[in-house]
């Protein structure tokens, strides 16, 4: 057995993310509380440099290192940089937040930017060994993250639950895999996929490991009947992890159904097409149907993400290159959209106070009108209304499901966002009908201003022209699947 | 400029200066509204002359300007056909039109609603060229729409009367079923013909004449039929023949022009032009013929007698021309397309005249119209009375005016159509003549002879109208005169139309009038010696008895006759049959449809019951998150063991 040195050039954005952080990590040490401001900004600083790195580097085909563990492809890149964008967001929007809270210290940075490291990882995996070193690296930040305030009931016991069932999951997973390896006897995610394409492997034990990829998967992406956590851990964390917790992870999730089912198990999907679907129906109903229950936003965001995944895995379990393109385009518009969404909430979260339950945003319009408006753009996206980019999202998921043949989910997934629709409705009525309980105007910091309106504005416009962010997931999709 | 460059200019200068005057009109003030409106509607009524030369000259044109969008093998055009038929409506419109014009200056020059007013019936002018000078049924339909729009908004140009409300209310409605059957009929066009174009449906027809349609499954009807029929309501709707007229009357509410220019020269004309174009269509079905020949008599002769109780002096012009329609309508349905649009030309003329001479006795009178107030105007309106006494002998078809030879021409049409219904037309067609002339003059006399009867107020400030509308009288009242002994050798028994209008041979009425054709002055000297001509005069003889020498028996006959009176005033009852059934059965079932449809299964089973279970469920459901993690664990568990049990039973 050789052991060739490795090519490093494709995973130089990681090694500069690890070094980068080990450097923000002593920095903190050193800087005093009037100047933490410093940490932020190398934070920001380290985001930038590692989009930088992954534009830079981009080359068309897929290249593979580490003896094939680790893959560098379109998606790959693309995906950590929607990614690297959304954590920029969130570190902008929870500034604020954070230093009001006792929260912006070190750690938050640290634990965020070592989640990231997770989720690129888990993006480039093509091992399963990788793949799950990329997953425990996120989970553990995750539930580090939403302790960050341990004195906080509230936030300790979701770190809990989000604790417990996480390793509930992993072990699933981890079962799930074994039986893979013991099937095909290969841990490679390409060795895997022609093993199980040539037929040899036992398919009794291939189906068996797939049921449990699937419930450890779904729990990842926090959809029915593994989405339990969802609701507390959204509701219980800080709302800055909160944030953080229903964006990037979302994309580090997709990119794990891809690795996994699509790229290890593609020539199975007409056994897990059905395991989607059921998963998917149940995560739209409960998801939609439950959140019209809630008086908490996060709570309700809780389901409404719920639901959304529930969509997303509709492009998924199509089956075709063109429903892969539509959730990946699925992802980054949900993610854009929550990262608006929660930007307002943090927005108007005060010290001593959490905006956070529906009535806080009665009679927002009369407080501050381009709030409102941007809280009405996040909704109607959210809602899958024209002109915004949740429209086309819904559109090109719906329309990938309706090519594999399945009208009758069609019918259901419209027939659920019908009833979705009316909880985003009711935000927008709170917040232009009602009168506002407090009509102090909202504060806020420039740089938060002028992100919520860029984000604002980006739903709108690629609501409008949606077109380049479509051509470039399918660009991603297509040449990362067939090279 | 080429022609074509003509052609465009004709409808696109009135359009212009109903924009100008529309969006501008309050920059310009009143003169200079008028001034543009004018201006456009005069150039495009030169422009119309020009190209009548040359088109009589020989040279026609069918082309398509704009295509407007294509959809599979269906193209959507603006385009233009410009042959005789064509440059004649256009002349009148424009001339009319132009003659309208000058005439609101005067009339309408207290209104607050003064550039409004011109930039509305400019807009008409350039609905009714789009729609005279279309070469396909999409612009037909849109130039229809159009002038239905205008008409609408003019009838309820006074739009703090609740009465003008109600009438253009009441035109809108009718107007729409009868646009209903119109569309209906386009889309038959599209469906059978799968062209909207004029020349490619026409040059199929002959093909087309043995394809039937089931309507009903199992007994096939001829299509051609079928469509001439609906195309024929369409032509109902906006000419106003029973039975759905009721608009007509009513919309007398709008501005007296309005009359004149729209609901009597021009737009309601829109339905004769549209079935003498339509004529290689209606000439392949003689039941849709007989269809407009009965429609036409019935609403010749039974507004006629409508005519007669009257004491609104525009109403009785109104009536009147409810009745000329139905005369031309006869006319259309004995295939003698070019008499029908030859009455069209002179009707056009001294009904017009009619309306504008009522109108400057209106605006004389300040605004009364009730002719019981009237009496002894002569003295007072010399040129209108003058004017108008043309314009009535024209009507009641007195030799040498217009209305004579149009008329006369109509009757001997009708005489020598042999299909079903002919006998009844053509006694309607007789009878009528009576009835026109005495109710004619009867408004001739009781307005302008006899003793005044207004109190002594309006008297003394009785006056002869300003030049702006005395002009356009005489400028009417020549034609009223001359048209009729100038143009029927061409128009009806000469090549005038060449090959706009078909009549086939076996349809022959009109050939055999030509046959025996010889020359005017044997035609006027025939009619001396005809029933027809007898009948006028017997008419304008009792009309002369009743209210000029026996003044009192009017009221000793409407007492003698009240039953029939009853029936005349109550106006056949077609207007309490239709706010009974129809409007009363619309919002019966309306308020039905309303509170068991919708508020009932709608919005109190479909939505709110659809929203309380949806809301039961979520109260449900949100239980299901009882926070304890065993519970949440368990779920996990029990759903991989149902993913797995499924696959395996399935197995």
């Amino acid at each position: 057995m050789t052991f060739a040195f490795p090519n490093l050039v494709p995973v130089l954005p990681e090694i500069f993310l690890l070094t980068a952080l080990c450097a923000i990590l002593i920095l903190d040490l050193f800087v005093s509380e009037a100047n933490r401001f410093l940490v932020y900004a190398f934070s920001q600083l380290t985001l930038v440099v590692t989009a930088g790195l992954l534009v830079m580097g981009a080359t068309g085909a897929p290249i593979s290192t580490f003896e094939g563990m680790f893959i560098d492809d379109p998606m790959a890149r693309t995906l950590k940089i929607f990614a690297i964008l959304a954590v920029a967001l969130m570190l902008a929007y929870s500034r604020s937040y954070n230093s009001s809270r006792g929260l912006s210290r070190g750690e938050f940075y640290v634990l965020v930017l070592f989640a990231l490291l997770g989720i690129m990882v888990m993006v480039s995996a093509n091992h399963f060994l990788v793949l799950y070193l990329g997953l425990e690296l996120l989970s553990l930040s995750l539930c580090a993250l939403i302790a960050l305030q341990r004195d906080a009931v509230r936030a300790t016991e979701a770190a809990m639950k989000y604790f417990v069932l996480a390793a509930l999951a992993s072990g699933m997973l981890l079962y799930g895999m074994s039986m893979l390896y013991g099937a095909t006897g290969s841990l490679q995610i390409p060795v895997v996929a022609s093993v199980i394409q040539s037929g040899t492997a036992d398919p009794a034990i291939l189906v068996f490991g797939l049921v449990f990829i699937v419930a450890g998967l779904s729990f990842k992406l926090g959809v029915v009947p593994f989405h339990m956590w969802v609701p507390d851990v959204y509701e219980g964390a800080p709302t800055a992890v909160t944030l953080f917790v229903g964006s990037a992870p979302k994309i580090a999730a997709f990119a794990f159904f891809m690795r996994l089912l699509v790229g290890g198990m593609g020539s199975m999907v007409t056994d897990w097409q059905p395991m989607l679907i059921i998963v998917s129906v149940l995560s739209m109903l409960l998801g939609n149907v439950t959140a019209i229950a809630q008086t908490n936003i996060k709570r309700m965001l809780a389901y409404s993400t719920i639901s959304h995944m529930g969509y997303l895995l509709l492009g998924i379990l199509s089956g075709t290159d063109a429903g892969y393109s539509s959730a990946m385009f699925y992802v980054a518009s949900y993610v854009l959209t929550t990262l608006g969404g929660f930007g307002i909430i943090l927005l108007m979260s005060r010290e001593g106070f959490e905006a956070d339950r529906l009535e806080d945003l009665k009679g927002l319009n009369k407080r501050s009108p381009w709030y409102a408006f941007m809280m009405l753009v996040v909704m109607i996206s959210m809602a899958g209304i024209p002109v915004s980019v949740g429209f086309f999202a819904k559109l090109s998921v719906l329309s990938a499901a309706l090519d594999a043949g399945l009208t009758w989910l069609v019918v259901f997934a419209v027939l659920m966002s019908l009833i979705g629709a009316f909880y985003y409705l009711r935000v927008i009525k709170l917040m232009y009908m009602d009168e506002p309980a407090d009509a102090a105007p909202l504060i806020a910091d420039t740089d938060h201003r002028v992100l919520i309106s860029v984000n604002g504005a980006a739903i709108l416009a690629l609501g409008i022209l949606p077109q380049p962010l479509i051509d470039l997931c399918t660009m991603a999709i297509t040449q990362s699947l067939r090279g | 400029m080429s022609m074509n460059d003509l052609y465009l200019l004709v409808p696109m200068a009135p359009l212009l200066g109903a924009v100008v005057a529309g969006f501008f009109g309050r920059t310009l003030g009143r003169r200079g509204s008028h001034v543009v409106t004018i201006l456009g509607v005069a150039i495009s009524f030169i422009a119309s002359v020009v190209i009548a030369q040359d088109v009589f000259a020989g040279h026609s044109f069918n082309g398509t300007l704009y295509t407007w969008l294509s959809t599979g093998n269906v193209s959507l055009v603006v385009g233009f056909l410009i042959d005789p038929l064509t440059v004649t409506l256009m002349l009148i419109v424009t001339f009319v039109s132009l003659m309208v014009h000058i005439y609101t200056i005067g009339y309408m020059h207290e209104d607050p609603g003064y550039q409004r007013f011109f930039s509305y019936i400019s807009l008409f002018t350039f609905s009714m060229l789009m729609l005279v000078m279309a070469n396909n049924f999409l612009q037909l339909f849109f130039g229809w729409e159009a002038v239905g729009l205008v008409s609408y908004l003019l009838i309820g140009f006074w739009y703090t009367r609740p009465t003008a409300i109600y009438a253009n209310l009441k035109a809108f409605l009718v107007n729409r079923v009868g646009d209903f059957g119109f569309l209906l009929g386009i889309g038959l066009v599209l469906a059978h013909f799968g062209t909207l174009d004029y020349a490619t449906v026409f040059s199929m027809v002959p093909q087309m004449a043995k394809e039937t349609i089931e309507l009903i499954p199992g007994s096939p009807v001829s299509l051609l039929t079928v469509t001439c029929i609906l195309l024929f309501i369409g032509a109902m709707g906006k000419s106003a023949q029973m039975p759905l007229h009721v608009w007509l009357p009513d919309s007398m509410e709008g501005p007296t022009p309005i009359s004149a220019l729209i609901h009597a020269a021009t737009m309601v004309t829109a339905g004769i032009f549209m079935v003498s174009r339509m004529s290689p269509l209606f000439e392949y079905s003689e039941t849709a013929r007989s269809v407009v020949l009965v429609i036409g008599a019935s609403t010749a002769l039974f507004m006629a007698f409508l005519g007669i109780i009257q004491t609104d002096i525009k109403r009785v012009v109104a009536y009147s021309t409810l009745s000329q329609l139905g005369y031309m309508t006869v006319a259309l349905g004995a295939s003698a397309y070019p008499v029908a649009i030859f009455h069209l030309g002179t009707h056009a003329f001294f009904k017009a005249l009619l309306f504008l001479g009522a109108g400057s006795v209106i605006h004389a009178m300040h605004h009364e119209q009730d002719m019981r107030n009237m009496g002894g105007l002569r003295k007072y309106l010399p040129i209108t009375y003058w004017t108008a006494v043309v314009g009535s002998l024209a009507l009641a078809g007195i030799p040498p005016f217009a209305g004579f030879f149009s008329k006369d021409a109509i009757i001997e049409a009708v005489q020598a159509t042999h299909i079903a219904g002919a006998g009844y037309a053509s006694f309607a067609v007789l009878a009528g003549v009576f009835i026109t002339a005495f109710y004619s003059f009867r408004m001739l006399f009781m307005t302008f002879h006899g003793e005044p009867r207004m109190d002594h107020h309006v008297r003394e400030h009785l006056h002869e109208s300003p030049w702006v509308i005395t002009v356009p009288l005489i400028l009417l009242a020549i034609p009223s005169v001359l048209t009729g002994y100038l143009y029927i050798e061409p128009m009806v028994f000469g090549n005038y139309f060449g090959a706009s209008i078909t009549v086939l041979p076996e349809n022959g009425g009109l050939h055999e009038m030509r046959q025996e054709w010889q020359g005017v002055g044997n035609f006027v000297q025939h009619g001396l010696l005809s029933l027809p001509f007898w009948l006028a005069v017997s008419g304008i003889v009792a009309a002369a008895a009743l209210y000029l020498k026996w003044t009192h028996v009017p009221a000793l006959i409407k007492a003698r006759l009240m039953p029939l009176f009853t029936v005349l005033d109550n106006k056949y009852y077609f207007d309490s049959f239709n706010e009974r059934v129809f409007a009363g059965g619309a919002r019966l079932l309306g308020g039905g449809l309303w509170r068991i449809g919708d508020e009932k299964i709608i919005d109190g089973g479909m939505v709110n019951g659809s929203a309380n279970a949806v809301a039961r469920l979520s109260q449900r459901l949100r239980r299901v998150q009882t926070g304890y993690i065993y519970h949440y664990a368990f779920v996990m568990i029990f759903g991989v063991f149902a993913l797995m049990s499924l696959w395996f039973i399935k197995a």
